[in-house]
C-alpha cells in the first residue's frame, strides 16, 4: 500500500520535473521578444480601457504608442496631460500639452422650454425612439432624455435630469473619452475645450429648422438669426443651416454674443455672476 | 384541413368590431396635402408649381428613381404650395397642398361602375399603365406594383398569389372591398397573371372573414384559372413569406426574395387599383381606410382621397373620444402610432385605429425565464431571445448576423407572446437596421 503511494508520488514528481526542463528549454527557444517599456507605458496609464484614444484598449495604445516615432496622435483623454507627460518622459520624448475638453450636450429645451406634445411610452432608449420618430416634443433635433449616454459611460458623469429632461454632464467626473457623443442618435454632444477656469461658451442648440420652425418647438433654440455672427469681434461663430456654432479655438470667451442672442440659445458656463444683469433661467445646462 | 403557414405565429384576438360597416365615400375635403414619399424607394419629383391648376388624377409628380412611382392630384383645385410638411412620425417630407375647388377629372377616366372583363393588352401595356397610374402595395410597405410585375431575367414567376388573409387585428378594409368588389379584384388578378405571364392564381383569405369568402369564391366560377383558398386565422399570415408557404408549401430562402419561389403575392386592394388604373384609366388617388377601435362610438370603413389629414379622417368619424389614449396608424401589431395627427393619408394608409389607455399599456419588464415563447412564435425561424441579449450587449454584429437578424420580418410575434413582457422586437429592429447597413456597404462579389 504505502508502496504504491511513494511510487506514485515519485512518478508525479519525475513527470513535473521531465515537464518543467522541456517547458524551460522551449520558453527559451521560441521567446517573444517584447519591447518592456510597453509594459512600462501600459502601468503609467489609468486603465480604464474605455477606447477613448481610438485604440483597443490601454494595452493596444501601449503597443502603438512605442511603436510610433512621435507623439503626434496619441492621448489618453482619461489620464490627460499629466499621463501623456509621465508617457512620454518614459518614451524620452517631447509631447505638446493638449487643452483638456469636456463633453457639452449641446440642447437648452428643458421641459419649460419645449412643450411635450405626445406621450412616449415604448422602450426606453433614445436610440429605439429615434428609429421610431422624431420624438415626444416638436423639434427633432433636442434631447430626448431617455440616457443612452447615461448608460455609454463608465465615469458616471452624465446623467439625465429628471426636472429638465436633458442629460446633463459633471464636469468633474467628465474625462471626455466621447462614448456619449457615439451613443447620442441625435449627435447633441461634442467634445469643447474646457477653457480657462472651465469656462466655456457654447450654441446650447443644434436645430437646423428655419427660425420660425424652431421657435414654435421651443423657445431656447438658436432660430439662426445670426445676430451672434455680427457681433463677434473675434470670427470665431457661424450660422449654418440655420443654426450658429462657437470655434472653441478662435472662441475669446468674451460674451458679447450671449447677451445678444434673442432666444438665449447662447450659454455660458462657470463665470462670475455679473454684477448687474440678472442670470438667465437656463444657464447652467451643460 | 385548412391551410396556414408552418413556422411559428400566433392568435391575437382578432377584433374586427368594423367588418360590418359598408364603405362610405369620405366627404370631399377642402385642402389635400399630397406627400412625395408615398412609395418604397426615393421621394417622387413635383412638377406642379405653384398657382397651377390641377384635376383629379392628374399627374404632379414623377418618379425620381427605378423604385420610386407617379404621385396624381387626388383632387381638382389650385396647388397653393410645395413645401414639407410633418408625416405622421413628425419627419418633414415635401407634400404638394392643393386647395380643393370641385369635382373635376382628367379626361380619359371612367368613373361609371360597369364592369370591363376584357384584357386586350399585351403584358408590357399593362405594366406601362400600372406604372403611370402609380400603383403601389397596398399591403402595407407600399412597394411600387410596376417593379414586383416585371421580375428580374433569371427568376421565373410560376403563380400569382392574392393576398386577402388581413390577419392583423381590427382592419377591415380588405375584408369590406372582397365583399363589395369581388369581380374587380378578380379581373385585377387576371390582368397581373397575364402581365407576369402565369396560369395560376390564388387568393388566400383566413376564416374569420366567411362572408369574404363566400362572395369571393361566387365570382371565381368565372375565373377557372384563379383558386379561393380558405386559411386558419393565424398572425402573420398575411406576411408575403409566410402567404406563401401557407398557399404553395414552399419557402423563401433566409436572406432571399420571394420570387425565388415562384410566387409573386398581391394584395387585394393592390389588385382593385391595378383594375381600375388598367380598365377605367384612374390613378391610384383613393383607398379604403378603416376607422375603428373600442372606444369609437360607430366604426367606419371610409373610401378617402389620398391626402386627406387623419384629424380630419377623425372628425368626420365622429370626433377622437375622451378615453382615446394612443391612435395608430395601420394595425395594434404592426402599425406606428401616429405623432402627428395632422399628417395626410398616404396611399398605403389602411386604417385608423384608436386605443384606450387600458388597451395600450405596457406590461412593466422583467427577467428574462427562457421559456422559449419567442421562438416558437417567431415565423421567421429565429430566436428572438437571443437577437435581443446581442441587441442589448451592443457591437455584437458578426454574431446578430450570423444569427441571420436581417430575416426578421418585424411582425412582433416575440414582443406579443413574451410573458415576461420584454419589448423583444424594439431592439431587434435596431440591430437589424445597423446589420442590414453593414450588409449593403460591403463589396458586392
Amino acid at each position: 500500500m504505502t508502496g504504491t503511494i511513494l511510487f506514485t508520488i515519485a512518478c508525479l514528481v519525475a513527470l513535473g520535473l521531465l515537464f518543467a526542463v522541456v517547458l524551460y528549454f522551449v520558453a527559451q527557444k521560441f521567446k517573444v521578444e517584447e519591447d518592456p517599456r510597453i509594459a512600462t507605458v501600459e502601468s503609467i496609464l489609468p486603465g480604464a480601457n474605455c477606447g477613448g484614444c481610438g485604440h483597443a484598449g490601454c494595452h493596444a495604445f501601449a503597443e502603438n504608442v512605442v511603436k510610433a516615432p512621435s507623439m503626434e496622435g496619441f492621448f489618453c483623454p482619461v489620464g490627460g496631460n499629466p499621463v501623456m507627460t509621465k508617457v512620454a518622459e518614459a518614451l524620452g520624448r517631447a509631447v505638446e500639452e493638449k487643452a483638456p475638453m469636456v463633453a457639452v450636450v449641446r440642447c437648452g429645451g428643458t421641459t419649460a422650454c419645449r412643450p411635450r406634445t405626445n406621450e412616449y411610452d415604448g422602450y426606453a432608449s433614445c436610440k429605439v425612439m429615434a428609429s421610431l420618430y422624431v420624438g415626444d416634443t416638436g423639434c427633432k433635433y433636442g434631447c430626448l432624455g431617455k440616457g443612452d449616454c447615461e448608460a455609454a459611460c463608465q465615469f458616471g458623469a452624465i446623467h439625465v435630469n429628471p426636472a429638465t429632461g436633458i442629460a446633463e454632464v459633471d464636469e468633474e467626473k467628465c474625462t471626455a473619452c466621447g462614448a456619449c457623443v457615439k451613443a447620442c442618435p441625435k449627435n447633441l454632444i461634442e467634445l469643447r475645450a474646457k477653457g480657462f477656469k472651465n469656462r466655456r461658451v457654447f450654441v446650447s442648440c443644434i436645430n437646423r429648422d428655419k427660425g420660425a420652425v424652431t421657435r414654435k418647438a421651443c423657445s431656447a433654440g438658436c432660430i439662426g438669426c445670426g445676430k451672434c455672427a455680427k457681433t463677434c469681434p473675434f470670427d470665431a461663430i457661424t450660422v449654418e443651416n440655420n443654426v450658429a456654432y462657437i470655434d472653441f479655438t478662435k472662441c475669446k470667451m468674451c460674451r458679447k454674443c450671449v447677451e445678444v442672442c434673442p432666444t438665449h440659445a447662447i450659454h455660458e458656463v462657470n463665470f462670475p455672476p455679473k454684477p448687474k444683469i440678472e442670470p438667465k433661467p437656463n444657464e447652467e445646462n451643460v | 384541413m385548412k391551410k396556414t403557414f408552418r413556422i411559428g405565429g400566433v392568435h391575437p384576438h382578432d377584433n374586427k368590431i368594423s367588418a360590418e360597416a359598408a364603405i362610405e365615400i369620405f366627404p370631399a375635403i377642402e385642402t389635400a396635402y399630397v406627400s412625395m414619399a408615398q412609395h418604397l424607394g426615393a421621394p417622387a419629383t413635383p412638377i406642379v408649381a405653384v398657382g397651377d391648376k390641377v384635376k383629379v388624377g392628374q399627374v404632379i409628380a414623377e418618379p425620381a428613381g427605378f423604385i420610386s412611382g407617379y404621385v396624381h392630384s387626388p383632387v381638382s383645385g389650385t396647388v397653393k404650395s410645395v413645401a414639407p410638411r410633418a408625416d405622421i412620425a413628425g419627419n418633414l417630407v415635401p407634400h404638394v397642398e392643393i386647395t380643393v375647388e370641385g369635382d373635376e377629372w382628367m379626361e380619359g377616366i371612367d368613373t361609371s361602375d360597369t364592369l370591363v372583363k376584357e384584357i386586350p393588352y399585351t403584358p408590357e401595356e399593362i405594366i406601362e399603365k400600372v406604372k403611370r397610374a402609380g400603383v403601389v402595395g397596398l399591403g402595407g410597405a407600399s412597394f411600387p406594383t410596376h417593379v414586383k410585375l416585371a421580375p428580374p431575367k433569371d427568376k421565373k414567376a410560376e403563380c400569382l398569389i392574392l393576398n386577402g388573409t388581413e390577419c392583423e387585428p381590427y382592419l377591415t378594409s380588405d375584408d369590406r372591398i372582397m365583399r363589395e368588389r369581388p369581380q374587380e379584384i378578380l379581373i385585377g388578378g387576371a390582368i397581373m397573371m397575364k402581365a407576369l405571364g402565369v396560369t395560376r392564381g390564388y387568393v388566400g383569405i383566413e376564416e374569420n372573414k366567411p362572408a369574404a369568402i363566400a362572395s369571393m369564391t361566387e365570382a371565381a366560377k368565372a375565373f377557372p384559372q384563379i383558386e379561393v383558398i380558405t386559411l386558419k386565422k393565424r398572425y402573420p399570415q398575411g406576411g408575403e413569406k409566410q402567404l406563401i408557404d401557407a398557399v404553395i408549401r414552399r419557402q423563401v430562402p433566409s436572406g432571399g426574395l420571394p420570387i425565388e419561389t415562384g410566387a409573386v403575392v398581391q394584395n387585394v386592394g393592390t389588385s382593385l387599383a391595378v383594375y381600375e388604373a388598367v380598365q377605367k384609366n384612374k390613378p391610384l388617388i383613393d383607398n379604403v381606410i378603416t376607422v375603428t377601435g373600442s372606444c369609437l362610438p360607430v366604426q367606419h370603413n371610409y373610401k378617402v382621397r389620398i391626402g386627406t389629414p387623419m384629424s380630419k379622417i377623425l372628425e368626420v368619424a365622429g370626433g377622437l373620444p375622451e378615453k382615446a389614449a394612443k391612435v395608430i396608424s395601420g394595425g395594434p401589431m404592426m402599425g406606428r402610432a401616429i405623432a402627428n395627427l395632422d399628417a395626410a393619408t398616404v396611399k398605403a394608409n389602411g386604417a385608423i385605429l384608436v386605443l384606450t389607455e387600458e388597451e395600450t399599456r405596457r406590461r412593466p419588464e422583467s427577467a428574462c425565464i427562457r421559456c422559449s415563447k419567442c421562438a416558437s412564435a417567431c415565423p421567421m425561424g429565429l430566436e428572438p431571445w437571443l437577437l435581443n441579449k446581442l441587441s442589448r450587449a451592443g457591437g455584437r454584429h458578426e454574431e446578430l448576423e450570423k444569427e441571420r437578424v436581417f430575416d426578421c420580418i418585424e411582425c412582433g410575434c416575440c414582443s406579443f407572446t413574451c410573458p415576461a413582457g420584454i419589448p423583444l422586437l424594439d431592439l431587434i429592429r435596431i440591430s437589424k437596421a445597423e446589420v442590414m447597413k453593414i450588409m449593403r456597404s460591403r463589396p458586392k462579389k
